[in-house]
């Protein structure tokens, strides 16, 4: 899969947490960029993410990534081919 | 809504939960639903399990209002002076810890003395609690009881060594039982069980823990959630009472009517055999629990009879109330079989194996839970267990009777069909009542009773045991209950009057009867005691209150027939009625002796 694939289906999971069809995320994009992301949303998005790509993030990672890249580059590097 | 009954789809409800919960709303609005302010006191993050709890009470039509503490302040707020939650005025505590919030454990060297010690002092801790919480609040505790620890230093002997954290859960868990054996209105919660049952690993999962201070997984808390809410509907009156049986492929294997009571597979000899057999047993040990049990299927009745005198079944023709066994449709069945037994279509639980026939009763009889049933009969019982329709919060000696009790009424109908007149029939009954004040060996059963009654419930008033006690104390209360018996059998405590004394007027709050006993003329025995009862405390009119719901249809008349005079009536159809004492009561039963 390549990194656009994956925000392709990033997309849409972000889409269903936050029940809003219009968010489009990127590599800078952060929690501050949707008005719903707070810690306990943040709970959804982890576990939808891991389901939907099949990967797990370390507590560390979790809770301390920066930006929506950064989770794309986890993924990319743990997704089963 | 079917997408909350067992077996759920765990992660489509947490994912789902806003949604759900509009349409669970937008589904009750302006119907009944039971208001209900719960408050949660977590050792650990709580917020998910309350969105999620708040799901499974709205779809047992329970409308809940919460209370939640602060990150980790259950000790805080249940111990301290608390105006907020004072003002809450909860009728429900849920005290939600786990193991995280253990934290003095026996280290190796410790003298037995010394664990001892650190058992009591643990437990001390929430025996307290509870105590201050029951003086405060007067309203239900639910207690969670400690899950296993996640690692065990020892290994297995960490289970039977003093100094093992397996042991010490142990220990103190059984403390947790002693003080909820002995304490009216306080529930376990049984996490230790709960995570057994979903697999410990995953529930002790840390990393819920680090990240959110979540005490489990997040992907159990619907089940916990849906655990917790078993509880809470149960005390306030939401059980099941019946099962409406199939019998063909759910409790044997084969088509009676095409294969011969001689050729169904049930019996000890083949593994297909012992499975129904094992089925069988699960569904009659309901029996002591007063759940009724009843049969609808499509077969000739002396077909169903003779399947059922099997003599590998465990089930005989005497284990069931009412056998329906016929070729009519199995929702009108169903629906016949609750008007024969005076119970709501809603306290029915439809058996079948058969997808179509459960598709029928799901359109035609919405309000029955009809549970979606696996392939396998092997798990049948499994289905019925985990979706918690009988979940037992009190068990009174009537419950363990009931069966009997219904038997008893069926021969009360044939008596009754050899009079020609009514009046007759109930002399020849010789009943015996006894209508007293509440007495404390039958605080738990009056607590249920008004909690579980529907139809014959003129205000649908409902009471825990902590209140129900409480009233029973207050001078400015008369409190009545009333038991009946006759040739056939004890019906037990079967109606409960409560009402408050303002000056010389009494109140009526609540007066409930069990359908049971209806057209016995109990409701007037009552109705003399309490105006005998009201004559003597100098009250001169007693006051009464009718609220229709969607239930309680057949006693909108109740006053009137009783003698009063309507006074009031709103736009809604609440009415109030009046009857004035000084003028003289008179004795409207002749057919029960009281108090004799």
């Amino acid at each position: 899969m390549t990194r656009e694939e994956v925000y392709e289906s990033l997309n849409e999971v972000f889409q269903n947490v936050f029940d809003d069809d219009t968010i489009q995320v990127h590599d800078e994009t952060t929690a501050n960029d949707i008005e719903d992301w707070d810690s306990f949303e943040h709970i959804n998005l982890v576990i939808a993410v891991e389901k939907k790509f099949q990967v797990k993030f370390t507590v560390g990672e979790a809770n301390e990534m920066k930006n929506v890249g950064e989770m794309v580059d986890i993924i990319l590097e743990r997704m089963p081919q | 809504m079917q997408e909350l009954e067992y077996p759920f789809d765990s992660e489509y409800l947490y994912q789902n939960k806003k949604k759900i919960r509009k349409q669970l709303l937008a589904e009750l609005d302006g119907k009944n639903c039971l208001h209900k302010k719960i408050a949660i006191l977590g050792g650990s993050t709580t917020r998910d399990i309350k969105l999620m709890l708040e799901l499974f009470l709205l779809h047992y039509g329970i409308c809940p209002e919460f209370y939640e503490s602060e990150f980790n302040q259950y000790y805080q707020d249940a111990m301290f002076p608390n105006p907020k939650l004072e003002e809450f005025a909860p009728d429900v505590i849920f005290i939600h810890t786990t193991f995280r919030n253990l934290t003095d454990f026996p280290a190796l060297g410790d003298s037995l003395e010394t664990v001892e010690q650190l058992l009591q002092k643990e437990y001390q801790k929430y025996e307290k609690m509870w105590n201050r919480l029951a003086d405060v609040y007067h309203c239900v505790i639910i207690q969670n009881n400690f899950e296993y620890p996640y690692y065990r230093m020892m290994g297995n002997k960490d289970a039977s060594d003093e100094h093992g954290k397996v042991n010490f859960v142990t220990r103190l868990n059984l403390m947790f039982y002693e003080y909820a054996q002995k304490t009216a209105g306080f529930y376990i919660h049984d996490i230790n069980y709960l995570s057994a049952q979903y697999g410990l690993e995953q529930w002790a999962d840390p990393f819920y823990w680090h990240s959110y201070k979540y005490a489990l997984c997040v992907p159990a808390i619907p089940d916990f959630a849906f655990s917790v809410a078993k509880i809470i509907k149960s005390l306030y009156g939401k059980n099941k009472k019946a099962f409406v049986l199939d019998l063909d492929n759910t409790l044997w294997g084969g088509v009676v009517g095409d294969d011969g009571a001689d050729n169904l597979v049930l019996g000890h000899e083949t593994s297909a055999g012992q499975v129904y057999c094992a089925f069988q047993e699960y569904l009659k040990e309901y029996k002591d629990f007063g759940v009724l049990l009843n049969i609808d299927s499509k077969n000739d009745y002396e077909n169903a009879i003779a399947g059922l005198h099997h003599p590998a079944g465990v089930l005989q023709p005497e284990d069931f109330i009412n056998i329906k066994a016929n070729w009519e449709p199995k929702d009108r069945n169903l629906l016949q079989i609750a008007r024969e037994l005076n119970l709501m279509p809603e306290s029915m639980v439809f058996v079948d194996d058969n997808p179509a026939e459960r598709e029928i009763v799901r359109k035609q009889v919405p309000q029955a839970a009809v549970p979606e049933m696996p392939i396998e009969p092997a798990y049948y019982a499994r289905t019925i267990d985990r979706s918690g329709f009988f979940e037992v919060t009190s068990l009174s000696e009537d419950d363990r009777k009931r069966t009997d009790m219904y038997r008893e009424n069926a021969r009360r109908a044939s008596e009754e069909a050899a009079f020609e007149n009514y009046g007759d029939y109930l002399k020849a009954l010789h009943m015996k009542a006894e209508i007293k004040p509440f007495a404390p060996v039958y605080m738990a059963r009056i607590a249920q009773l008004t909690n579980k009654s529907n139809q014959f419930n003129l205000t649908t008033r409902r009471y825990s045991q902590p209140e129900i006690e409480k009233l029973a104390a207050d001078r400015d209360y008369i409190t009545l209950y009333g038991k009946l018996e006759d040739k056939f059998g004890d019906n037990g405590v079967i109606s409960v009057v409560i009402g408050h004394k303002l000056e010389e007027v009494l109140h009526i709050d609540l007066w409930i009867m069990s359908c049971r006993v209806l057209k016995r003329d109990m409701e007037y025995a009552m109705m003399d005691t309490l105006a005998e009862e009201a004559q003597k405390a100098g009250i001169r009119e007693i006051r009464g209150y009718y609220y229709p719901t969607a239930k309680n249809g057949m006693v909108k008349e109740f006053y009137s027939l009783q003698g009063f005079d309507k006074i009031e009536e709103d736009s809604q159809g609440n009415t109030q009625w009046r009857l004035i004492l000084t003028d003289g009561y008179e004795a409207k039963n002749h057919v029960i002796a009281v108090n004799g």
